[in-house]
């Protein structure tokens, strides 16, 4: 907020601001369930929460009024949620939502239901009626804990002023340990009204949860003689790399023993993207030569990736000639989807110390590296830029890359505008894609940009591509870029379809659009600039450059709409269920 | 039908090289010529967890949205004040069952999981109507199978037995020939044999009050634990 930015600029007025604070941090004491719930979460070190107020949460709206933590307040509780799911991913802490009970509660519910599927670090605090009204079907009333039981790591509904401070820390020491996931504690009116002055101290982890560090060593010492023999070893990197900060330790283990890696779509950025040995994404829309290195290979070690679907393509086929070395915090994800023939339990880094400790050698993989070089080759992520078609989607993809700084925060909505920024962005670093995975939510891009910006360095641009139709479904989020005046850049790929439906219903349902044609659309460079944002639009290629170069010098919330070719498909694509190494390269290979 | 050509280029997919190694079902790789799809079985598990609101709500939620089957469920009270004891009997494959066990073991009130050997002691509680025109007959039957009488009445007789799956299935088969009315069945609850703990690490109350502990949870749980008796009884 330009308030905070002002101060900010003034460093003594900064320490003095500080000062103050903190001596009225210390002075206050808590006094009731609402100070205990805030102080809790300022122990936590939370700086920021998005949410919207409402009935049976304002009491603790009202404890922030005297708080530090910058509230976000959104447009709609699916906005926040889905900016504190973003925020979590880029700040590498817990995202903090705010909503009132009933219809603010299920509002959240998408952004909890992505944030449980991405393992995204999150707490989600929830008014509810009045404890002794609980249960008669009173104003705004839902069972929050019941509808958010299966898409939360665990929740809470809190009974009790003194003990509420404690159980907020549990929520956000939970949702932040181990296999990261959202958290959710529901608070009854009166219970955030009741007297108390019980101090919550730090953040702890509830009894009994602590995660696994090391893994055992029988099964790292199996895993490693597996990669020793191997010869065409494949490092499989998924998002969990990310979020146990192993990035580092993963790259120095590909490249100290020569393996080739190829990474999850959450995986993005564990490995940087011009590295000779990295191939790429794997899976339905991830590059040719990352699914026929995971077909070919011999031992795959897949680390902090739970084998979704999407990856894997059909169970029966997936690295069918693999010993699959499995390295993952979570016991569960251990032969779930994949048989692991090495199981290694444990953090994410802290297991690749102990196999790269307990390796002799390196496995004898050059013919393999060669091997993956000539698939590079053979496919090529190049497409034809005809100046005189329809745009594509991939120019403006790699323009905006060549725009921007390698720390660029890019985010997106659900879609082809999705698989494209992911296919042509060329990634480097970790936290640097945001996007929904699992869930597949249309109309996570914008929320989550605006999470996003609020946990980025001021140094870093944020770039959200997102699709005609997934912009639609939240871009009352653009009110909120304004009036905080967020530096965001939001590049539409607008081809006036659900294209990925459009592209499904070409393959496989004889190109019958039912539903998937928009036929009209707003011109968002308009909405744009009535929201106040500022819009540009464009549909040739000489105006691509000029309207990203613009749109990043505006200090503010800018929409290009950019017109594509309708067309355009998303290759390569493995079909649901079909051999990963039978990527299609165009619509009549699948 | 599409308008567009659009594609990449490099081989198609019959022009390049495909291995013939094969994954089941469970993602375990194996000889597509001789492996057939694992069989399930029946497995009993008890899970130690607190006893605190939702938690049945949480197991049983569990079980519906992975589509584990589950054959019955038995909760009550143990030796530690605030704790309680799940009993599942369970039928899935063996990656199933190990799944069950890891998924429970994720759920925040779950204390531990262990799965009862096969001679582990093993008992349900049946209650049974049976009609009344024959109490001669249905007194010698019940007190075959180690039954008792709960009411005796002009019509009916409702009798209560216990024992293993197999005992009821017996006595079940002796009742039949009066015509059974109806029956309330516990379904089983087990503990492990001799003085291995039922499930990993479980320890009686009597070892942490004897030096002056509070048993885990303290007064906030115990709260719960009565609520949660409420529901659940």
């Amino acid at each position: 907020m330009s308030d905070s930015a002002q101060t900010a600029a003034d460093p003594e007025a900064d320490a003095e601001t500080e000062a103050d604070q903190q001596a009225a941090t210390e002075a206050e004491p808590v006094t009731d369930g609402s100070s205990s719930i805030v102080r809790a979460l300022e122990n936590a070190g939370v700086e920021h929460a998005f949410g919207v107020q409402g009935g049976a949460i304002m009491p603790v709206y009202d404890a922030l009024w005297d708080s530090e933590i910058e509230h976000v307040t959104m447009a709609h509780e699916q906005g926040a949620s889905h900016a504190a799911d973003a925020y979590g991913v880029v700040a590498g802490s817990p995202g903090i939502a705010l909503a009132t009970s009933g219809p603010g509660a299920t509002n959240l519910v998408t952004g909890i239901a992505d944030a449980n599927m991405d393992s995204d670090a999150m707490v989600a605090l929830t008014g509810q009626v009045p404890s002794d009204m609980v249960g008669s079907d009173a104003f705004q009333e839902t069972d929050t804990t019941g509808v958010t039981m299966p898409i939360t790591k665990h929740n809470w509904f809190a009974n009790s002023a003194d003990t509420i401070g404690e159980t907020v820390g549990n929520a956000f020491a939970l949702a932040e340990s181990g296999r990261p996931g959202p958290t959710l504690v529901d608070l009854p009116k009166d219970v955030s009204f009741e007297e108390t002055d019980v101090e919550p101290g730090e953040p702890e982890l509830p009894a009994g949860q602590d995660p696994p560090t090391t893994a055992d060593p029988e099964n790292v010492e199996a895993a490693a003689r597996a990669i020793e023999r191997a010869e065409k070893p494949l490092l499989l990197l998924g998002g969990g790399v990310i979020k146990a900060e192993a990035s580092e330790t993963a790259r120095a283990f590909a490249r100290d023993h020569g393996i080739p890696v190829a990474t999850t779509m959450p995986g993005i950025g564990t490995f940087p993207e011009d590295d000779e040995l990295c191939l790429s994404w794997a899976g339905m829309h991830g590059t040719g030569y990352a699914n026929m290195a995971i077909t070919h290979t011999d031992c795959l070690i897949g680390v902090g990736t739970r084998f979704d679907d999407r990856l894997t393509g059909g169970i029966d086929t997936f690295a069918p000639e693999a010993e699959v070395v499995h390295v993952d915090i979570d016991p569960a994800e251990i032969s779930k989807n994949i048989h692991a023939d090495y199981p290694c339990i444990g953090d994410a880094g802290t297991v690749l110390d102990q196999l790269t400790d307990e390796m002799d050698h390196d496995p004898d993989a050059r013919e393999w590296r060669e091997q993956c070089q000539t698939w590079k080759d053979e496919y090529p992520m190049d497409y034809p830029v005809d100046k005189n078609a329809p745009l594509r989607p991939e120019f403006i993809v790699e323009a905006f890359d060549e725009a921007t700084a390698d720390n660029t925060i890019v985010t997106s909505g659900v879609g082809q505008h999705q698989m494209w920024a992911a296919q042509y962005w060329e990634f480097t670093e970790p936290r640097t894609w945001v996007s929904s995975h699992g869930l597949g939510t249309m109309g996570y891009g914008l929320p989550a940009t605006i999470g996003a910006r609020f946990a980025a360095d001021a140094d870093q641009d944020v770039v959200c591509f997102d699709g005609d139709g997934s912009f639609l479904m939240t871009l009352q989020e653009l009110s909120v870029a304004v009036r905080e005046n967020l530096d965001i850049t939001v590049a539409v790929l607008n081809n006036e379809y659900v294209g990925m439906v459009r592209q499904w219903q070409d393959a496989f349902f004889e190109g019958r659009h039912m539903a998937s044609e928009y036929n009209w659309m707003p011109e968002f460079d308009k909405l744009a600039e009535a929201f106040g944002a500022q819009g540009w639009r464009v549909d040739n290629y000489d105006e691509v450059a000029p309207a990203i170069e613009e749109a990043l010098d505006y200090d503010g919330p800018s929409v290009i709409d950019f017109h594509i070719d309708p067309e355009a498909n998303v290759y390569p694509m493995v079909a649901s269920g079909a051999p990963n190494g039978k990527f299609a390269l165009s619509e009549d290979q699948l | 039908m599409s308008q567009n050509e659009q594609g990449l280029e490099g081989p198609p997919p019959e022009e390049r090289p495909h291995p013939d190694g094969r994954r089941n079902s469970q993602g375990i790789r194996i000889d597509p010529e001789v492996e057939a799809e694992p069989d399930s079985r029946t497995a009993m598990i008890s899970a130690l967890v607190e006893h605190e609101p939702g938690v049945l709500a949480r197991v049983a939620g569990l079980f519906s949205r992975r589509q584990f089957n589950i054959e019955s469920l038995t909760v009550g009270p143990t030796t530690v004040e605030g704790n309680a004891r799940l009993t599942l009997l369970v039928e899935e494959t063996e990656p199933g069952i190990d799944q069950i066990k890891k998924q429970l073991a994720k759920l925040k009130p779950v204390i531990s999981v262990g799965e009862l050997e096969e001679r582990a002691v093993r008992s349900e509680l049946v209650l049974l109507k049976v009609n009344g025109d024959e109490p001669d007959k249905v007194q010698a039957i019940t007190e075959m199978y180690d039954g008792e009488t709960l009411d005796a009445g002009p019509r009916t007789i409702t009798v209560q037995l216990t024992g293993s799956d197999d005992e009821i299935a017996d006595a079940m088969d002796a009742y039949r020939q009066f015509g059974i009315i109806e029956v309330a069945r516990t379904g089983p609850t087990a503990l492990s044999r001799g003085d291995r703990p039922t499930t990993p690490g479980e320890k009686p109350a009597a070892e942490a009050t004897a030096v002056g502990v509070e048993p885990d949870g303290g007064s906030e749980q115990d709260g719960e634990a009565e609520s949660q008796a409420e529901t659940t009884n």
